[in-house]
Formats: C-alpha cells, structure tokens, sequence
C-alpha cells in the first residue's frame, strides 16, 4: 500500500491516526545516544518527498531544508533529538549474562526485573534480580548498583551480544484514553512535531529541521548541526518531566512540578543550559494568549535541551525551547496528553507563520 | 567616575536581561566610540580605533550582567518561590531586597531550614506583599535583581554587583580616556556570564580578535580568616591575572603586562585564582585561538549583596588598561 503524501502548506496540523502511527513506529524504536541508526531511517524516509535538502552529518544529525516563498525570509533551525537514554553492554558473563552500564541520566533503582531489547537485532532480555521470597528485609532497603546488576539474554546468545551493542527498555507504544504511554517520549515527541511542521511547513520563512544525535549525553549533535546551519534563529522541541502529583505526605504546596499534564506546551524562560531570547519567549506566549492555545512556563530551573549548544554557536543564535510535558520521562515508560502534543505543533505552527525580520531586528530585550 | 559607577551598580541586570544596563551603558559611552553594535545575545560591543602599524584587533571585554533570581512558583498565598540566575548564596539572601525588571518590589524569607543547617535555594521565598496568586504582581518567569543602594566610602566603595559593573566603570572610562592607539579596540559588555561565560563566546567569534582581555573582580585574600593562599588585597593595585579556574592567561602577555604596568608605574599585584572564570575562556578558546588575559579589581564579599573595591585600585585600572591599549602588543 501506498501512502498518500500529505502537503499542506500554512494549514495548522492536527493529531490523527497518521500521526499516532508515526510516533508508535518512532518510539517502538532503538536510538540509544551514539547509535541513532533506526530514527534517522525513519527520518529520512518521512522527509524525502518533501525536503527541499536533506544531509546526514559528520555526527549523524539529519539537517533538512524546507525553503519558503518571497523576500525577507527569516531562516529559523528547530531541533530535535533522535537519541534517547539506554544501556551499553560492556562485558560477557557466563550463561548468557552480560554487565552493562548507563548511558544518559538513567536512574538506577528503576533498572532491576526490566525487560529490555539488546542490539539492531532487538535481541530480548531482562535485567535480572533476585525474587523478594529469597531478599532480606535489609536487602530490600538497599539500591542495587548497577555494577551489580546483569542482562540475562540467555545461554544461547552466543557471539550475537559483544561489548558496545546498545540496549534499551522494551515498552511499546499504547493509546490510553487522552494520554500516549511509551518509551522515549524525550524525545521522539519532539521528532514528530518537526516531521509534521514540515508537511505544513509555513512559506513566510526557510525552515531548518535539525533531527539531532546524543543529546542525552551532553548536546552534542545541536552543536554542530547549528554550526552548519547558521540559523537566525532556533527553537528547540523537547520533552520535559511533569512531575505533577499532588505531595502525598504533607498539606505543603507541590511548588516543584516542572510541567503540568494538560497545560500545554511548555515555553522555557530559562533553563540550566539556556536563558531564553524574550524577544522569542513573547512571540510564543503572545501567539498563545492570542488564539487560545494553551500553553505553560517550564519552571525556571536546571537541566537543558539543544538550545543550551545552539545559542552559543558562531556569533550567537537567538533561542528558545519549547517541550511537551510527560511525566515519567527517562523511565522506562512515559506517559504524555494528546492534546499537549496538538497544542505544542499549533503554537508552534502559528508562531513560525508569524515570524519576520521585524522580530529579531529590535534588539534582545523584555 | 563615582556618579558613572553609582549609576551602573544599581542599574538591575540579571543574567539574559541586560536591556536596562546596555542602555545606560551606551548613554555612559555616548559619542566616545567610532561604532556600537549589539549582537545576537545582547552584548554591546563599542569599536575605537583603526589598525596602524603594530597594531591588533583587540577584544576587552567586561560583563553587564548580575546574579539574580528567578520565579518558579506563585504559591496560593502570594508568596514566591525562586530559583538561582547565575551563583548565588542563600545564607547572603535572607532578610534582603529584590527589584523587578517590572519595577515590583520585595523582601526575601526562609522557611524550613533546621537548626545547624544552612538554607538552600529552595527554602527561600520572597514576599512581594501579595496576598493571594491572583493579586500578584509578579508571574512564573519573572526575574529580580538584589536591591543595595551604592555606598561610598570613600577610599572604598561598596554596592550589590560591583562583579562586574566596576570593570564595565573601567572599561567605559578606559574607552573615553584612549586619545591615540595603533589598535582597533572593540570594547564587548558581554551578557550571561555569571550563567557560564556565554555573551562573551558569541561576542569573541563576532569580533575574531588578535588579542584579548577580560576585565573582572577576583577575591581578595585580606579579610579575617580569608581565603587561604590567596595574595591579593584591596589597595595594591590592579591584578595580572595569571590563572584561574577557566583558563591560564598567555604567559606571554602576562609578562608583557607586567612590563607596561612597570614602565608606567602603575602599582599592581599578580593574581592566582583557583576558583571562579572570567570571559578570558571566551577569548581565548574562540575559533583557532587568541592570546588572552585578564585585568581584575580586586574585591571583598563576591556575590553578597555588598562588594567591596578600593577606589585606588579602580583609577589604577583605568590607566592600566589605557597603557595596555595604547601602544604595540608585542608578545615574544
């Protein structure tokens, strides 16, 4: 069967089972940071038809190249990131066990009893522990190191796991009622927004999608996908952790939440890595608060995103970072709304039909 | 110099906000320079001077910007919770005074810091005199500088973000007092570099310098109990940067610094800092490469709300930077 290729320029896009299928097939997939492989065909294979550029870097980043119609054009990167946290084999036990170590911000109390998938053969495997009938309550009460810990793939696995294949949780991409569960949400979420905004890609500007590699391990495909694109301006598209729960142990406030479920996407004021450009932060709420779309401001706090390389690349990029919430993020299943991820490509969508040389010629100011 | 200096202390700017300083910065400079820009990240760079014979493009650069905090939270009660812009010390907060870039006041507390504990970012509020979320003036975003009217001394000179407007003052100055040079001079007050040195990496790549210079506060090791192993103190004179934490200074323009300083017998001391960078890194790390070093004022109380210089020190700086500006760079 053929798919229909859908190109419609300047309408907003919206959230249907075409899209629903794009992020099942890109988050059922393994990209750990470093081997990106199995994103970047699903990538390329999406934008081919519709590019006008398509370059696979040095780094593996995919930079592709939608240009408008007419003068004036401001040329304006998005980014998003193809890796996300995983596991690295590094050393073959007896039977089948092999030792492993982390890759990315991977906590590691959730690790034990996960079933995982090893290599570009999605080998599948567990990481073992011993059942509660045979721990001790004082057992039970300690972290289990991750040096302690082993992928048991079985005693016929033979030569087919080396040291440097790259595993990651298992979990496959559901639908359950207004929210997507799945791995990597962070941030393949983010992949298929820029893959629809560029089916809907708006004329007024030059479009310039970064799909990046190993962000996860320190921004390091941003960097150099931004230095080849030299943008006017850049946007990046991640996820970021709702940790929304009400406080279960005290009448105290939840004043540390991040992100909330159903408000929107999540505008970033500043961030560990980034203080965001507000001539860009205003465009995002203004466009927002002006067709009621919903959107939310990421506690100003630590962590990053593309942005935090971007912005300081060459002479320096006016920046912001835009993310849809999802709570549970660098487990190994997140859950995000439907409708954050609607409302994140509709601001952005509006937003970018809105971009001029007028709004980076005023100089960065509130 | 001290109302220019007065003017820029309580000017607020908190990293990624330098838009009130930058102006009254430009308004410092007026007509002094050849050529002002600003770029991408909002630093200001002001160009003086045409390449003769010997000379070199050169970057001195002073950051605009200030520690601050930032709003993470509007509880139901009105009160704010913040988060850090750029290294700030809890223990130097509490009972202290915030300003607005909107103009809002406030006074900052502390909540649920155990006895023998310090407190930490997060126990921090600050009260704008809101009584509920709904009435307050301020949102989730908003930024506010520390608020401490200048205070002279005298021979000392005190206010809230002498790090890094008393270099922007000897910049600014510097500028104004360079009659003749073989050099074309690009002044850079950077942005965000209390963040991580990020205005004066975009800025270094813009202006591809030859040679370059930061102009900053270091710590002073003169106080009861000060840091140990640290030389300087306030009234010594300007200090020759030879390391910090962020990169070593071309020991060829240190020693060539240190020759100017002498044949102009301007008094200095040589600063080894373990602690802390400065735009230096910026210069020097930018694109192949650039000879760097870095000027310091030496300074009590860093990131408090009340830092400490010495007004000799700061004149001193001045014709130190001029001297160093003023003729051939010459780097054997």
């Amino acid at each position: 069967m053929t798919k229909k290729l859908e190109i419609s320029a300047g309408q907003v896009p919206e959230i249907g089972p075409d899209q629903f299928a794009l992020l099942e097939k890109l988050t059922n997939a393994i990209a750990v940071s470093g081997d990106e492989h199995e994103v970047r065909q699903i990538v390329l294979e999406e934008v081919k038809l519709l590019a006008d550029d398509v370059q696979v870097d040095a780094l593996g980043n995919v930079l592709v190249t939608k240009f408008g119609r007419g003068e004036g054009r401001v040329r304006v990167m998005l980014a998003s990131h193809m890796d996300e946290i995983g596991l690295m084999i590094v050393q073959k036990n007896d039977d089948g066990q092999f030792e492993f170590e982390r890759v990315g911000g991977i906590d590691e109390r959730q690790l034990p009893g996960k079933a995982v998938l090893v290599g570009r053969e999605h080998l599948p495997g567990v990481i073992g522990a011993k059942p509660i009938h045979m721990t001790t309550t004082s057992e039970r009460e300690q972290k289990i190191e991750v040096s302690s810990l082993r992928i048991d793939l079985g005693p016929e696995i033979g030569d087919q796991v080396k040291p440097g294949d790259w595993a990651t949780f298992a979990t496959r991409f559901g639908i359950l009622g207004p929210s997507i569960r799945a791995k990597a949400l962070d941030d393949r979420l983010g992949v298929a927004t820029l893959i629809e905004l560029l089916k809907h890609a708006p004329e007024n500007i030059d479009l310039l999608l970064a799909f990046t590699v190993q962000e996860e391990v320190g921004l390091r495909g941003a960097r150099v996908a931004a230095y080849r694109f030299d943008p006017d301006m850049a946007i990046a598209v991640d996820s970021t952790p709702a940790n929304d729960l009400p406080n279960w142990d005290s009448e105290v406030e939840n004043a540390r939440y991040n992100t909330k479920l159903d408000g929107g996407p999540a505008i970033y004021v500043m961030d560990g890595a980034t203080i965001g450009d507000q001539r860009l932060v205003n465009l995002l709420t203004g466009v927002g608060d002006a067709n009621a779309i919903p959107y939310q401001i990421r506690q100003p706090g630590s962590g990053g995103t593309d942005a935090g390389m971007i912005h300081q690349v060459r002479a320096g990029v006016p920046s912001v970072s835009v993310s849809v919430p999802s709570r549970y993020i660098h487990f190994a299943a997140g859950i995000a709304r439907i409708d954050d991820w609607a409302n994140t490509l509709k601001l952005l969508h509006t937003a970018l039909s809105q971009v001029t040389p007028e709004l980076l010629a005023v100089e960065r100011r509130a | 110099m001290k109302s220019l200096i007065q003017k820029l202390v309580e000017t607020p700017g908190p990293s990624g906000f330098e838009y009130k300083i930058r102006d009254t910065v430009r308004e410092a400079i007026g007509d002094s320079a050849d050529e002002i820009r600003v770029d991408a990240l909002g630093n200001l760079i002001a160009i003086k001077g045409k390449k003769a014979a010997g000379g070199k493009r050169v970057m001195v650069s002073a950051h605009i910007d200030e520690i601050g905090l930032m709003v993470t939270h509007v509880e139901k009660d009105g009160f704010l919770r913040v988060t850090n812009v750029g290294g700030v010390n809890p223990l130097t907060c509490i009972g202290g005074r915030v300003l607005f870039m909107n103009g809002t006041r406030g006074v900052i507390g502390v909540s649920g810091v155990k006895a023998g504990s310090l407190p930490k970012i997060t126990d921090l509020f600050v009260d704008v005199g809101a009584v509920s979320r709904e009435d307050c003036p301020v949102k989730v975003g908003d930024v506010c500088g520390f608020e401490r009217p200048f205070l002279d001394l005298g021979k000392r000179l005190v206010a809230k973000s002498m790090d890094d407007r008393i270099a922007a003052a000897v910049a600014i100055e510097a500028l104004k007092r360079l009659e003749s040079t073989p050099n074309e001079v690009h002044f850079v007050f950077s942005t965000q570099e209390e963040v991580g040195i990020r205005g004066a990496t975009t800025a270094a790549y813009g202006v591809d310098p030859e040679v370059g210079f930061a102009v900053d506060v270091t710590l002073s090791g003169d106080t009861p109990d000060a840091m140990p192993r640290m030389e300087t103190a306030l009234g010594n004179g300007p200090a020759i940067k030879v390391r910090d934490a962020s990169f070593i200074a071309d020991p060829r323009l240190v020693d060539w610094m240190v020759r100017q300083a002498e044949a102009a017998g301007i008094p200095y001391q040589m600063e080894v800092l373990t602690a802390g960078g400065t735009d230096g890194r910026a210069i020097q790390l930018t694109r192949a490469g650039v000879p760097a070093g870095c000027v310091s004022i030496v300074c009590r109380y860093i990131h408090s709300p009340s830092e400490m210089v010495d007004a000799d020190d700061v004149e001193n700086s001045v014709r130190l930077l001029v001297k160093l500006l003023s003729e051939p760079i010459e780097l054997d």
